[in-house]
């Protein structure tokens, strides 16, 4: 192709002449941008893929109708902010509560009749209701990316001394690091951890010292989605809120579940730390390779560690 | 002219006792109205469907155009299946729209063999296009017409290094070219190219690249569309013009409908391209006038639109010549010589010798004007031929 | 029908039964009823060829796959890469990407057939996605995202062009298709096919009965993934086009999603999900271009909430009722 120059150069002066490329402060630079971003990402992977480990643990039922749920908290959040004017904390809370709500009646109407069924049934079941929300979604919001206007108290840099942080990726962390450890305490302390993880342990037992499955499997379902609509919202500029949103961004969801160890609560979270950092940084060392290294370290744990890395046989 | 041609046609038709038998010319439109591409593929549609609704009423009486819209689903072989289908089942007598270049070029070897003329009125990339086949004539923009500008413009600045960084995919890799021409053969040095996956939703990764590198000059170039309000975003979290980074890109960057959501950042950017909604002439006034009366106050168009609109506008004037009765070469030869000083974006021609548009390209500043920012116009290059044409002349 | 019972249903299993004429006889009348549908047409039949290439791992040998698209993509761009490179001779190119698809099933599939479940669903998608961003890299080859351009088929033994209204591209998709099937009805009924069956519906046992259960997994793996590769090569061929999507998991997931609408496991789900589908899409998005999902999702739902076991299931039960 006529003029087409082909220069990969990095880390170099302005004047192009450096043989020597790397010096310590930009090799730790370019470590923190990467280790910060890739962390912010990690947050919304996890955020969002959490929920459907404990469905397809549990309940055993292939959901890959999940991301229509992240979606749905994405155009919530940015809805309610430049429609109404709603401010963003509010905004988020309802974002996850409507999501929440909204998934009940989709597991009692729909998901309910093919638990423990055939998994194909259950693809293609989800996969409809994806095909709708994509439909859905250009038909109330258009097929334009919705973008997220962060609040002013979010949009200036974060200095601490030594470098400035975009302040919003730093909420995203901090927001997402309480939220993890909200849910890791609830898991461990309270009756309904308990219960949750009995029933992704041994259903048949659970049920039979006495549990309400059915009642659980709903709560459950519910505070999944909820939370894949906070990871959505919170996570709309990293993973951009448009109709194909649940498609586009399945593989990455299954991938954190795959990796983590279906049903597993905490495991998702080391996945998405390990996906996150690693497409962040094939982004900025590599671009040009796309997601290639993701799948490859997908390839590698997943032969290496059939059910995850802390998944059960 | 062509008016003057009507203007004698409608009293003689007048007064023609019988009815006319009614003349209905098929034109057969593919657009991708799903996918990565979607947005754009809205607002081009929208300007040819704007034109079409406004001046249904100046085709001769009797003489109708039937529009069959096919969706390609953003997938170059089911465009082609359109093609075919739309030339050997309905018969069309003219081929329109296309946003995405990779479908136009699995289009085009279509036209030659079935000789139905095909006028690109969205896509720009793919600067070869018009020669793969005599039946294709662009009515849009290349971006090495808008891109090349910029190159020059960037070393008249005294700006001696600079960075490109482009979407990796056709158009993207156009302008790369472009500008890299331009840049390299003014006497500067580019000391980084790189190019991002299509759907990317965060440059951070990117920009910090661009960061590291230090260039005197930073050309930047994706799809027009919600990436550009998220290019614009990294580029601000990041301070790359703090850091004394100078950014030169082509309107692709600062798409009007984007720019109100792009705060300030924006502000005293330079790009070049081919239409604002900030252009000062009496026909854009009327087309902006007319777009908010169709589509309401909230709607902004884009130069996907004008587009659009002059593409509808070309086959217009072909079937009010014509009385809807032509052969493709006829057509060919009507679209290679038409011109229109109307156009919402300037004068505008087709090149007879390349079949692909003359046009003004603009070099615009992001200016605040009532209130709002805006791509204001602070210089004109008078039509444009399509730089790369130039520089490889056909063998 | 004339013998109910075990018996019958052997008798009928094993010959070839009138009503299998019914698919080919209605496939040539199609080529002359609808001269004006003739590129879908071959579209369908090659698609239809890919279905059945997945009916073949899902259904016979239980491998739940979202990768197929690996090996599709892998014949069209074998066959396109020479076709763009001086060598434009379709059954030649037909056969070297059937061969290409197949040797990068047999390697992925050492590789990953030793699990299963979910692990072995999301490795057929990683493996496919490899691929994906492979090719994408060497867009200096391939064409990247904007597809492979210049690729110049010669006529078919030197005679049958391909011309624009689609004519020889609907025979060549009608006669490989017919080709291909009549293997895989025979390799499905033969004492291998049979083991097939017995590995999908209880792998212990297999292996406790001394089945050569990995090495049959991976054999029928390689044969779907010949299979599909020779899809791909019809649809780069009749089109004149290889692109990304090709490689895709809207790819991979769309051909299964016809398998399960038209019956896993079958045979002749392919033959009834692969139109059903594709021609409710070209219909949709003819009325409502921008819509389509809509309506595609619904049918999804529907079919899955009223006839399970896809359209194929709905006839046995209702033969079943009917008796």
């Amino acid at each position: 192709m006529a003029g087409k120059v082909a220069l990969d150069l990095r880390f170099r002066g302005g004047d192009g002449k450096s043989a020597c490329p790397l010096n310590i402060s930009d090799i730790l630079s370019a470590a923190v941008t990467i280790a910060f971003n890739g962390l912010a990402y990690a947050m919304v992977l996890y955020l969002i893929s959490v929920g459907l480990s404990v469905t397809m643990g549990m309940m055993g039922f292939v959901n890959l109708a999940h991301g229509v749920f992240a979606m749905a908290g994405g155009y919530v959040l940015t809805s309610l902010m430049s429609r109404w004017g709603v401010p963003f904390l509010p905004a988020l809370l309802a974002a996850a509560l409507i999501v929440a709500g909204a998934s009940i009646p989709v597991e009692r109407l729909l998901y309910r009749r093919f638990y423990g069924g055939d998994d194909l049934d259950q693809v293609l079941l989800t996969i409809g209701l994806v095909f709708m929300s994509v439909a859905g979604a250009t038909y109330i919001w258009g097929p334009l990316q919705q973008p997220l206007q962060p609040p002013a108290w979010l949009n200036t840099p974060f200095d601490l001394g030594f470098r400035s942080f975009p302040a919003y990726r730093s909420f995203l962390i901090l927001s997402g690091a309480a939220l993890v450890t909200a849910l890791w305490l609830a898991v461990e302390r309270t009756r309904f951890g308990a219960r949750v993880r009995a029933s992704v342990d041994n259903l048949r037992m659970a049920q039979s010292i006495g549990i309400d499955t059915s009642r659980l499997f709903m709560a459950t379902f519910a505070l999944g989605s909820g939370l894949a609509g906070l990871g959505g919202a919170l996570g709309a500029d990293l993973l951009a809120v448009n109709p194909g949103y649940a498609l586009q961004n399945l593989v990455f969801f299954l991938i954190v579940v795959a990796v983590g160890g279906l049903g597993s609560i905490r495991g998702p979270f080391f996945a998405a730390i390990l996906i996150g950092v690693t497409d962040t940084a094939s982004k900025y060392l590599v671009p040009e390779f796309g997601a290639f290294f993701i799948y490859a370290l997908t390839l590698v744990v997943l032969l290496w560690r059939p059910n995850g890395l802390f998944g059960r046989a | 002219m062509f008016r003057k041609f009507i203007v004698l046609l409608v009293p003689a038709l007048a007064s023609l006792p019988a009815p006319l038998a009614a003349q209905t010319v098929k034109v057969g439109l593919i657009n991708s109205y799903t996918g990565f591409v979607a947005q754009a593929a809205d607002q081009g549609q929208k300007g040819s469907d704007l034109y079409f609704k406004e001046h249904e009423k100046d085709l001769p009486p009797g003489v109708k155009i039937e529009l069959l819209k096919r969706d390609d689903t953003s997938n170059p072989e089911v465009g082609k299946r359109l093609a075919q289908e739309l030339i050997t089942r309905d018969h069309v007598q003219l081929l329109t729209g296309i946003v995405l270049s990779p479908v136009a070029t699995a289009v085009v070897p279509l036209t030659a063999e079935a000789k139905v003329p095909l006028v690109i009125s969205y896509a720009a990339a793919g600067v070869t296009i018009p020669r793969l086949s005599p039946y294709v004539v662009r009515v849009t923009f290349t971006l090495w017409q808008e891109s090349y500008p910029m190159g020059k413009w960037a070393a008249e600045q005294g700006w001696k290094t600079a960075y490109t960084a482009v979407t990796d995919f056709i158009a993207g890799h156009d302008a790369e070219a472009a500008f890299t021409k331009a840049f390299t053969d003014a006497g500067g040095k580019i000391v980084g190219a790189d190019r991002f996956p299509p759907a990317n939703p965060d440059f951070t990764p990117f920009v910090h690249r661009i960061k590291d590198a230090k260039p005197d000059v930073a050309f930047i170039f994706v799809p027009a569309q919600t990436q550009a309000t998220a290019m614009m975003r990294a580029i601000n979290d990041l301070g790359l013009r703090e850091a004394g980074i100078k950014i030169a890109a082509p309107q692709d960057l600062l798409p009007d409908e984007e720019l109100p959501n792009m705060g300030e950042a924006p502000l005293g950017l330079i790009t070049s391209g081919t239409y604002s909604i900030a252009g000062k002439r009496p026909a854009n006034e009327a087309f902006l006038a007319a777009w908010k009366r169709e589509y309401g106050d909230k709607a902004i168009p884009d130069f996907f639109s004008v587009d659009g609109w002059d593409g509808m506008a070309m086959i217009f004037d072909l079937v009010k010549a014509t009385k809807g009765k032509f052969t493709a070469d006829e057509a060919m030869a009507f679209f290679s010589h038409w011109k229109n000083q109307d156009s919402p974006r300037g004068p505008i021609m087709i090149d007879p010798e390349t079949r692909d548009i003359v046009q003004n390209i603009y070099i615009r500043r992001v200016e605040e004007v009532d209130g709002r920012l805006a791509n204001v116009e602070v210089a004109t290059i008078p039509m444009v031929k399509d730089p790369w044409k130039e520089l490889n002349p056909p063998k | 029908m004339r013998n109910s019972g075990a018996v019958g249903i052997f008798a009928r299993r094993h010959h070839h039964h009138p009503l299998e004429a019914l698919p080919w006889l209605a496939a040539v009348a199609a080529y002359f009823a609808f001269p004006s549908y003739l590129p879908l047409g071959a579209q369908i039949l090659a698609t239809i060829l890919f279905a059945l290439s997945a009916d073949l791992v899902l259904g016979y040998a239980g491998i739940v796959t979202l990768g197929q698209a690996a090996f599709f993509g892998a014949g069209a761009y074998t066959a396109g890469l020479l076709a763009a490179h001086g060598w434009g001779e379709p059954v030649s190119g037909l056969l070297a990407g059937a061969v290409v698809a197949a040797l990068i099933g047999l390697l992925s599939g050492i590789v990953i057939l030793r699990t299963t479940g979910l692990t072995l669903l999301m490795l057929t998608l990683v493996v496919a996605s490899m691929l994906y961003e492979a090719v994408n890299k060497a867009s200096w080859l391939t064409g990247g995202d904007d597809g492979l351009q210049g690729m110049q088929v010669w006529p078919i033994f030197g005679w049958f062009r391909f011309d624009l209204f689609g004519r020889t591209a609907y025979c060549y998709c009608l006669i490989v298709l017919f080709l291909c099937w009549l293997a895989v009805r025979r390799m499905v009924h033969s004492p291998f096919g049979r083991s097939l069956v017995g590995i999908r519906e209880n792998i212990r046992r297999m292996h406790a009965i001394g089945a050569p259960v990995a090495r049959r997994r991976l054999v029928v793996y390689t044969i779907s993934a010949a299979l599909a590769g020779a899809s791909g090569v019809l649809i780069a061929q009749t089109t004149g086009f290889v692109g990304l999507t090709f490689l895709g998991l809207d790819r991979s997931g769309s051909v299964l999603i016809m398998l399960i609408i038209g019956g896993v496991g079958r045979l002749y789900g392919a033959f009834i999900g692969v139109p059903l589908y594709m021609i409710a899409q070209d219909r949709f998005s003819e009325i409502d271009p921008v819509y389509w999902y809509f309506w595609i999702g619904l049918l999804m739902v529907v079919v899955v909430v009223f006839a399970r076991g896809g359209v194929l299931g709905l006839f046995e039960r209702f033969w079943r009722w009917t008796r």
